[in-house]
């Protein structure tokens, strides 16, 4: 069977999830860029998280899931760091040399029974509880991904969930560090 | 507070501190107070367009002619979104351009003033790079910057917007050498490593091409010098991309013609068959390698690109090679001379199948068409003109299409920065701002925008703006009353059905050209064509010579789409049958 000239042949190997993540300028329209920049391209966003880090050298860091083959991520890599505003990107696998962490903000409702219930669900997974009525309760998730996602299901269960999640975190074991082009820590 | 400039004023210094002479643009309310200025100063000339997309084509074909930077200033609004296209365009083919749009005074953003538009967020994805200035004490480093990320790595569009109220403002002017750029610094030079490991495989093959495209002709005329020294030491095969056309010269006989769609019968089939390709500042264009999965199967592959982003973008190779043409090729010679001295001299012997194999392939002569001596053909037509000013050392642009083709197939560059054409974006109504542009750049110079009747009418209000200035455009139009690439496809794809695709009620072109105030020729039969060409060189004016060709002839040779390489189609008498797959594809 014929291909186009649009199947690059990268699309045969195996589709992973990835986390990505820049070092920018935090000037106006910079998410723009990068978010049009995924969508211009045909590249999914799974989740995104965006903070300033640095106040003095007025850097954000940008982390963003997503999942390609290990081609389609070289290829983001690339077409990410090309943008001006971009100091460094860096492409972090999912493997056990680094640490990942996402955080879920979850208010339950229910009555008295159902309540113990679910705050038994979170003691048990070690979540802090941020506020607690008589008919109600929010507790903070945090943990991996999967963790999050196993304990939702759960709890949805249970009664009426009202969830708020962030985009991935990530960071890599050890002391090594990314640097920026004068060798500075970012 | 003396030492203080207002915005306006700043905008023209620093244009002037990066050389700037010509400026190409069109008024309008909220760019007053840059166009009070204009006046106010004599260093850089302005020439005034009669649409924005014609300035921003315009800057392209000064740009890309010239080897500098091209510059546009546009209004707010509209004037910002006729400019889509142009830094598009731009985009696509690595044009350097810094374009200033005025924007509505900073208090009046986001309130849908009148002409305001998000200027910065419609041209995003369409330039390199893009500023709002809100500041006025940062408007000198902006413009700075806008011309650094302009110029660096692989070239592009910027673009500045500017409110109002701060062209008005007083500020604090900064030099360039005051600027630091923390963020954007391609990488020009390349590791020694890759350019060793390529030159290992230059010297090993047994039948290699060279694949070189617009990268050579941007990293500068030395570029090109190398790239012809590499040529001639290897003594390889070299074939072009479109907009790489003129790199090395077009009439050498090591030079086996252009590649890709319309590419020459012995150029695809090299690329098809051999064991080495180098490809020095091209991208691997669609266009360009056909079906992906069947290119060139057997060969190593080494790139040469300046930006990271296009290697293994579309085809994997075996050497990547970061870094400006110009400093590779100068490694890659030295690398060469130093360690195989003697690899000239023998690799006449080791190379000399492969060049037999390639004379055999061009004995087919792919370009032939049939003659007619009543009908002017649209491939004669390009012929003559290029016999007849080939001496001459002619600038040509084109508009998009079968002329664009047949310009591509028979006129020969021998020179970089001669040929002026829109490859990646196919913008229809380019040719004849770019020839503008071109003249503007080298004025004295004979200038011809190849052109289709369909494309011309684009943006044939720029007569007019030649006309003004006195630049002797000659206007070229291949004439068949048909949108002819368009019926082509429909011909080939369509099952004949030319829907749309017949121009009805044209102008009188001649008659058009008077109007204007320039010169208007037509030919209308092989005989009298050498004769009518030769005057409208003579003529030192705009001229539009309307030079009535076959109306339903096509532009061959062709790979049909979804095809590979070796599969191409040579004249009407070949039936390739087309594939469904292939009919989706562009």
């Amino acid at each position: 069977m014929s291909k186009s000239a649009y199947e690059i042949d990268s699309q045969v190997d195996k589709i992973e999830r990835y986390v990505i993540v820049a070092w920018v300028d935090n000037e106006a329209g910079v998410l723009a860029r990068l978010s049009g920049l995924f969508s211009g391209r045909g590249y999914n966003i799974e989740s995104l998280a965006v903070a300033q880090v640095d106040e003095v050298r007025k850097i954000s860091r940008i982390t963003i899931a997503t999942n390609g083959t290990e081609g389609v991520i070289k290829q983001i890599q690339a077409q990410v760091l090309k943008l001006v505003p971009v100091h460094k990107v860096n492409i972090y696998p999912i493997n056990k040399k680094t640490i990942f962490r996402e955080l879920a903000l979850v208010k339950f409702l229910g009555e008295k029974e159902t309540l113990s219930k679910a705050e038994k669900l979170c003691v048990d997974n070690n979540f802090e509880f941020l506020d607690k009525t008589s008919k109600s309760f929010i507790v903070q998730a945090l943990g991996l991904r999967t963790e999050i996602d196993e304990f939702i299901k759960k709890i949805k269960v249970l009664g009426e969930v009202s969830i708020s999640r962030t985009g991935a975190l990530a960071m890599n074991k050890g002391a090594e560090t990314v640097k920026d082009n004068k060798g500075k820590v970012l | 507070m003396d030492n203080q400039l207002t915005g306006a004023e700043i905008v023209f210094k620093a244009l002037s501190e990066h050389g700037v002479e010509y400026i190409f643009g069109y008024p309008g309310g909220a760019v007053l107070p840059l166009y009070d200025q204009i006046s106010k100063q004599k260093k850089i000339k302005h020439i005034l367009v009669r649409h924005e997309q014609g300035a921003g084509h315009a800057a392209e074909g000064y740009a890309r002619s010239s080897g500098k930077t091209g510059i546009a200033l546009v209004t707010s609004g509209p004037g910002a979104t006729n400019m889509v296209t142009a830094l598009t365009d731009a985009l696509m083919d690595s044009i350097p351009l810094v374009c200033i749009t005025g924007q509505v005074p900073t208090h009046l953003i986001g309130t849908d003033a009148f002409q305001e538009c998000d200027t910065t967020g419609i041209t995003r994805p369409c330039t390199k790079h893009n500023w709002l200035v809100k500041d006025i004490n940062q408007l000198a480093e902006t413009i700075h910057k806008a011309f650094h990320v302009a110029n660096s790595g692989r070239p592009g569009p910027v673009l500045v917007d500017i409110p109002k109220d701060v062209q008005f403002k007083k500020g604090i002017y900064k030099t360039s050498k005051e600027v630091v750029v923390e963020t954007y610094k391609p990488k020009v030079k390349a590791e020694l490593t890759d350019i060793e490991k390529a030159v290992e495989l230059i010297v090993k093959s047994k039948k290699p091409i060279i694949y070189s495209g617009g990268g050579v002709i941007n990293a500068g005329t030395k570029a090109a010098d190398a790239l012809t020294e590499f040529t001639r030491i290897t003594n390889f095969p070299i074939t072009s991309t479109l907009q790489g056309l003129g790199a090395f010269p077009g009439s050498d006989p090591q030079f086996v013609g252009m590649l890709g769609m319309h590419g020459t019968y012995e150029a695809n089939n090299a690329m098809h068959e051999c064991d080495l390709m180098i490809n020095i500042g091209a991208r691997f264009d669609d266009r360009i390698t056909g079906r992906v999965d069947a290119f060139s199967p057997d060969s190593k592959k080494i790139h040469i690109d300046i930006d990271p982003s296009s290697i293994n973008k579309i085809v994997k190779v075996d050497v990547a090679i970061v870094g400006d043409c110009l400093s590779v090729l100068s490694d890659m010679l030295t690398t060469l001379k130093h360690k195989h001295s003697d690899f000239c001299n023998s690799n006449k012997e080791n190379i000399s199948g492969w060049w037999k194999q390639i004379n055999k392939w061009r004995e087919r002569k792919c370009l032939s068409y049939k003659q007619d001596d009543k009908l002017i053909m649209p491939q004669y037509a390009v012929e003559r003109l290029y016999e007849i000013t080939k001496g001459q050392d002619a600038y040509i642009t084109t508009e998009v299409g079968q002329h664009q083709m047949w310009a591509a197939q028979f006129y020969k560059f021998d020179k970089p920065n001669r040929w002026m054409t829109s490859g990646g974006l196919g913008t229809m109504g380019f040719g004849l701002p770019a020839a503008i542009g071109t003249q503007v750049a080298n004025p004295g110079k004979l200038v011809v925008d190849i052109a289709g009747e369909a494309s011309i009418l684009m943006n044939i209000q720029e007569m007019s703006t030649a006309v003004q200035y006195k630049l002797p455009v000659k206007i070229f139009i291949l004439n068949n009353q048909w949108m002819g690439m368009v019926r082509q496809w429909q011909e080939l794809l369509h099952g004949k059905n030319y829907s749309e695709s017949y121009t009805e009620a044209l102008p009188d072109f001649v008659k058009l050209a008077e109007a204007y105030g320039a010169v208007g020729l037509r030919a209308t039969n092989p005989k009298e064509l050498d004769e009518k060409i030769k005057e409208m060189v003579k003529i030192d004016r705009p001229v539009i010579f309307d030079c009535r060709v076959k109306k339903d002839e096509n532009c061959f040779p062709m790979i049909p789409s979804g095809k590979a390489h070796n599969e191409m189609i040579l004249g009407p008498e070949d039936d390739e049958g087309i594939t469904e797959e292939g009919k989706v594809l562009v």
